[in-house]
């Protein structure tokens, strides 16, 4: 393939190989939600482009690869801050707080549901049920690391710690 | 940032109900969470041997033992579906063809996404090792040589842990060719999900496992005979597997005796929402939902229960004097007019106002439809626009017969049953808390505000 800025890094490449790997000959295909996971980390986000990059690696069809980045809520197919944080308002969040922790978010970083800083920092979601309702209100940080108990009156610090351990 | 009290450490008090145990008479902790309480750190393989792990599997395989015969221990189990439809575990892999010349699968299901459920991550992330030792006697029993586990995508911690995990049984020789010399095989892979709530639906996460949108299909074909790739598979909860090892440990009767008649086992409940220790507790089915309230704490701030859903966002709520008369299994809660579901017990003390609650749950249906079927994909919008237009105070004297008829008209018109779930709450909230919506619509305001001012 030519190298082109969609092209991902062989470190991506290997770990697409690596999912590819785990399902039988001719079914490169179920390793797409992988694949356009590990594009993902590597870009920020998936412009049409990269979506387009995985499909061809995949030998599948650009519209199937673009099918599934839209369908899951975990592809960001517009640009995102540095920390997306993603906080969950389903019932068992909300009974422990979460509208108020949503509130505070949107004080402290003065965006609203979907939206980025202009300085490019911080992205705010909102979120389904992530399946730790026993930690909440809870908030995911870049997809990957779950934050439990993350009530309003937390929220300054919390932001801190972020900036400070850098989404950790 | 985290709370230490749901780590990877047994902690007593969390899990070891040893205290409540003399007050409740009830056993806890007895199947899935057992292995715990050896307060070692059993993600890490040896460790979970040394608590009997991979005992049954070895002897299994050591004594090659027919198929039949321990299929007829999980049927003797009363082992059902842990996921939510409870469907008997025996029974269900009866219905995969034997002999045929042609691969056959076995999917594990951890994509738990339904609101209120979070016993499937505590099961990975505390016992991995069991629910793999399940998987690989389930897959001996039905000849299947590979198999995914679907991994909610919004735990990723958990994902990267039974990745180690079942690296590490096969470097161990519990997983890959030729098992422990047996000649049987297996190989398991996990798969990460991505964020839809719908690839919990078993079809859908097929379809998903394929590189797809996770869009349910028709049923017939069911997965026995047409599955992953086309090809017969089974699919079952993380839960249900996880009880196998103990079931070939300890006998089917042993586990069989722990719940009710056709009500097998013990459970393990996800206790969320207004109680002073929210988490998992593994318990006998049929243990009255008082009992458990009590081991979850009871009541935050000694604060009056108003409502419980008790399996999940999907399945009817409950008043606070019928739950507390209720025994947790799947007979007594559907006697109760509501449902085991996947045990997932929302609890919500007075100051919940049902209406707003309702609107958060009709939004959750409404985001997550997949679209497929227009009764669904329409039908949710409209219940949580008008649902919404009452909470803010703009509802209509004919709403609530609207909302009725609308859940009436999604329900068994879908090809799954997202339209189902997505109506059920809207029916149960109305039928239990009618006054409630009516004094919304009627004083354009909600009373429990009035009453807090």
């Amino acid at each position: 393939m030519p190298e082109t800025p969609a092209h991902l890094s062989a470190e991506s490449l290997a770990a697409i190989d690596r999912e590819i790997a785990k399902y039988p000959k001719g079914k490169k295909a179920s390793a797409v939600m992988s694949a356009l996971r590990i594009a993902q980390k590597e870009k920020g986000w998936l412009a049409a482009e990269t979506i387009a990059f995985v499909a061809e690696y995949l030998q599948i069809p650009a519209i199937r690869a673009m099918e599934v980045a839209t369908f899951y809520n975990m592809y960001d197919l517009k640009p995102v801050g540095k920390r997306k944080l993603c906080l969950c308002t389903n019932i068992p969040c909300a009974l422990m707080g979460a509208e108020e922790t949503a509130a505070a978010l949107q004080k402290n970083l003065g965006i609203k549901w979907g939206e980025t800083t202009p300085d490019g920092e911080w992205t705010l979601k909102e979120g389904e049920c992530f399946g730790a309702c026993a930690g909440a209100p809870v908030v995911i940080v870049n997809n990957e690391k779950m934050h439990e108990n993350i009530t309003a009156e937390k929220i300054p610090a919390f932001l801190q710690s972020l900036k400070a351990n850098n989404g950790e | 940032m985290t709370r230490d009290g749901y780590g990877l450490e047994y902690r007593a008090g969390e899990n070891d109900k040893s205290e409540t145990k003399a007050k409740t008479g009830a056993m806890a902790d007895e199947v899935i969470f057992a292995p715990l309480k050896s307060g070692r750190d059993l993600t890490v393989l040896e460790n979970y041997r040394q608590t009997g792990g991979y005992s049954a599997l070895e002897k299994i395989l050591r004594e090659q033992t027919p198929p039949g015969e321990l299929l007829a221990a999980v049927k003797e189990s009363g082992l059902r579906g842990r996921g939510g439809a409870g469907f008997p575990t025996g029974l269900k892999w009866t219905f995969i063809p034997r002999g045929l010349p042609t691969e056959v699968y076995l999917v594990c299901n951890s994509d738990e996404g339904e609101p209120g459920t979070f016993k499937d991550r505590d099961i990975m992330r505390k016992n991995p090792h069991q629910l793999i030792e399940g998987m690989i006697i389930a897959a001996y029993i039905m000849g299947a040589n590979a198999g995914y586990n679907y991994i909610h995508g919004e735990i990723w911690e958990v994902y990267e842990l039974m990745e180690r995990a079942v690296a590490d049984a096969e470097a161990a020789g519990y997983l890959g060719e030729d098992i422990l010399g047996s000649g049987f095989s297996f190989r398991l892979h996990n798969h990460h999900g991505y964020g839809a709530y719908i690839c919990g639906e078993e079809t859908a996460l097929l379809e998903s496992l394929e590189g797809k949108k996770g869009q349910p299909r028709f049923k017939p074909p069911f997965p026995a005979s047409y599955g992953l790739y086309g090809k017969p598979t089974t699919i079952n909860n993380a839960e249900t597997f996880a009880c196998v090892p103990f079931i070939m440990r300890e006998g089917a009767e042993a586990f069989a005796e722990m719940g009710k008649p056709n009500n097998g086992g013990s459970k393990i409940f996800s206790v969320s929402g207004h109680v002073e220790k929210p988490g998992n507790y593994e318990v006998p089915l049929g243990t009255p939902f008082a009992e458990l309230l009590q081991m979850a704490g009871g009541m935050r701030n000694g604060a009056k229960l108003k409502a419980v859903i008790p399996g999940g966002s999907s399945v009817p709520v409950l008043p606070a004097e019928v739950i507390m008369q209720t025994d947790m299994d799947y007979d007594s809660l559907a006697k109760a007019g509501s449902m085991l579901g996947a045990g997932s017990v929302i609890v919500m003390d007075e100051s919940v106002c049902m209406v707003r609650a309702l609107m958060r749950l009709s939004y959750f249906y409404y985001e997550e439809s997949c679209g497929q079927c227009t009764p669904c994909r329409e039908g949710t919008g409209w219940l949580h626009k008008i649902v919404r237009r009452i909470e803010k105070g703009e509802g209509r004297e004919e709403d609530l017969d609207l909302l009725v008829s609308v859940s009436n008209r999604i329900d068994g018109r879908t090809i799954c049953a997202l339209g189902a779930a997505a109506a059920t709450p809207v029916r149960s909230f109305i039928k239990h808390f009618r006054g409630e919506f009516e004094h919304h619509i009627r004083k354009g305001e909600c009373p429990l505000d009035k009453k807090a001012a």
